[in-house]
């Protein structure tokens, strides 16, 4: 509690010595530090680079881990923990580092330590199928982090050299300072919002407020409001309220959005983790984070374009939020009768022996029954019996962008069997075999046949043109996520196998077998 | 640095950003969000600086829980990536 008042002790120091302190500040960072940052953010774009192709990818992430390595030894060397660094040193100017506060370093590294352990234990444990959810837990803690790091500039802003002249905040870091922050706010709740929902914790379906754009427009428009009269007003209050505003909008914006529209969440929320680092890169005046940021925001934003072309809707209208809440509207009733086989797994492992080309198309469900494992089984044993086995992905499948990828690679699926929807939908009319596992509006007729369809216009694999189609499906009452029919089910050429997709695939396994 | 300068950076490295990460293959674009979590966590930066200015003052405990915020990212990221990324192979033959 006693030392608690130093550094306000130093704060006041500096206040005085500020108009000095803040020439010199930016001037100050000596070249080496600056190249450092540069350099690391040059690694930084080699490890996206890197992911180019698988082959070249591993190389990518050391970099990664270099350039990062680099930034954090950097600072820690240029900006040590020091008592005496803030202390005016009576003739106007500003110490710097006398004496190495190794107690403070201590903590600093203790932290890093805590974090370690934590962040390499969960990435040691976490199952493959859960990795939505650990991304979205991610990206929510940058996302504190960037609102810490604001908050911490802004009750301490000599230590960021972003005093002005007149001892006060400069104008142009204050926005810096207040949109940083409340990006990061937005994506720390709306990320745990979105874990929340993926982990299962929180119901998929949108959750819709009454008059929900109209609150969430006016706490937008407020935060601006705020930020721009921050410029002219200092005072804490604004901060805070920014901070809290930007919290509870992050909220809100995530609440409506269903299931199916989470890999545009994920993409979004990663966009904006990127954004708040760059703002506060700019606040600091350093060139590895504003790198960074910029690399990640466009690649979220880059993802969040791609998954909103994949599902042919505007990105406006995912943000609007409400998608599959209301339940399939019309015709639903009329179609509820109609004729439909059901195959059993040995009617599957018959005509897929037969076969010559097997086609199969993974989605959610594959990622629910955790049955890639099984799956890959069985391909392995059609491959025996001379049959082509490929993997269609479609773009949206699963709940993050490449989530199926990951899952079937974790299966030992080597990866130039699997191919992208542009790439292999016009070999479905030469297919013998569809086999759709778990997915369900990716293989909907309807989006390119019925206008009135919620998912009209959405790029669909063309199972409709396949000899054969099995469908795994656990029952026929359940509905895509868009909420409506597929007339896929009820295809002369279709057979469905009502089962849970991974015990399904063990019985074609032993069907297989004999 | 002046803002002019800082704008240039920022502008250019989105422009960068735009033309690599189109270049990613789609079967990585799970692994390009872990990794881009990882570094987007450079921001430990920003919280190291604070916690070496501000001792034990508030500013100085908020840069030392944003330094584990940050860290588990950066490790968890980048491991979780490595992981992801060994399990990618090519067909034996």
């Amino acid at each position: 509690m006693i030392r608690s008042a130093t550094p306000l002790l130093a704060m006041a120091a500096l206040a005085i010595a500020a108009p000095a302190h803040a020439s010199e500040g930016a001037a100050a960072t000596p070249a080496w530090v600056m190249l450092a940052y540069l350099v690391s953010g040059i690694l930084f774009i080699l490890a996206l680079r890197g992911l180019s192709s698988p082959a070249s990818s591993r190389q990518g992430n050391m970099y990664g881990m270099v350039g990062m390595a680099i930034a954090v030894v950097t600072t820690l060397v240029s900006h040590p923990p020091s008592f005496e660094r803030l202390v005016d040193d009576g003739a106007g100017d500003v110490a710097f580092a006398a004496a190495i506060d190794w107690t403070q370093m201590g903590f600093v590294l203790a932290a890093i330590g805590l974090g370690a352990v934590i962040g390499i234990v969960t990435a040691r444990r976490i199952a493959m199928t859960s990795m939505p959810q650990l991304v979205a837990a991610f990206h929510s803690l940058v996302g504190l982090a960037a609102v810490l790091v604001a908050a911490a500039a802004f009750l301490n802003p000599g230590a960021f050299g972003i005093l002005g002249a007149d001892g006060l905040i400069s104008p142009v870091s204050r926005v810096e300072m207040g949109l940083g922050s409340a990006i990061g706010a937005i994506t720390f709740s709306g990320s745990v919002i979105a874990f929340l929902k993926l982990n299962g914790n929180m119901s998929g379906t949108p959750i819709l407020l009454p008059a929900r754009h109209v609150i969430n427009l006016g706490t937008l428009l407020a935060i601006i409001a705020l930020t721009g009269y921050f410029t002219i007003d200092q005072s804490p209050w604004i901060f805070w309220t920014i901070t809290i505003l930007a919290f509870v909008i992050g909220f809100l914006l995530i609440i409506p959005i269903g299931g199916a529209d989470m890999p545009v969440v994920v993409s979004m929320l990663n966009s904006y983790s990127g954004w708040a680092a760059a703002a506060m890169g700019f606040t600091l005046q350093n060139s590895a984070m504003i790198i960074t940021g910029a690399l990640v925001g466009s690649s979220g934003a880059i993802l969040s374009y791609i998954m909103c072309k994949a599902m042919n809707r505007s990105f406006i209208s995912v943000i609007a939020g409400g998608f599959g809440a209301e339940a399939s509207a019309g015709g639903d009733a009329a179609k509820v009768d109609r004729p439909w086989k059901r195959g059993s797994a040995e009617d599957a492992a018959y005509m897929m022996k037969q076969a010559e080309s097997v086609i199969i198309i993974p989605g959610y469900g594959m990622a629910v029954a955790q049955a890639q494992h099984a799956l890959r089984e069985m391909a392995d044993l059609l491959k025996k019996e001379g049959v082509s086995v490929k993997y269609a992905i479609h773009p949206v499948a699963g709940r993050m962008p490449g989530h199926m990828n990951v899952l079937l690679a974790e299966a030992n699926v080597p990866y130039d069997e699997v191919f992208e929807l542009e790439d292999i939908n016009s070999e479905f009319a030469q297919a013998d075999v569809a086999f759709i596992i778990g997915a369900n509006d990716v293989v909907n007729p309807a989006a390119k046949t019925d206008k009135s369809s919620p998912i009209y216009g959405m790029p669909v694999f063309d199972v409709d043109k396949a000899k054969t189609v099995f469908f795994i499906k656990r029952s026929m009452g359940g509905v895509g996520y868009a909420g409506v029919d597929n007339d896929v089910f009820y295809m002369d050429q279709t057979m469905m196998l009502l089962a849970d997709a991974k015990k399904m695939c063990e019985d074609i396994v032993k069907a297989l077998a004999h | 640095m002046d803002f002019i300068t800082i704008l240039s950076i920022f502008v250019l490295a989105c422009f960068v950003g735009y033309y690599v990460v189109w270049s990613v293959t789609p079967a990585l674009h799970t692994p390009l969000m872990a990794v881009t979590n990882a570094i987007s966590s450079v921001i430990i930066v920003g919280a190291l600086i604070a916690a070496a200015a501000g001792g034990r003052g508030p500013s100085g405990l908020l840069g030392l829980v944003g330094i584990v915020l940050a860290s588990i990212n950066i490790f968890g990221g980048f491991a979780v990536t490595a992981r992801m990324l060994a399990m990618y192979k090519k067909k034996e033959r």
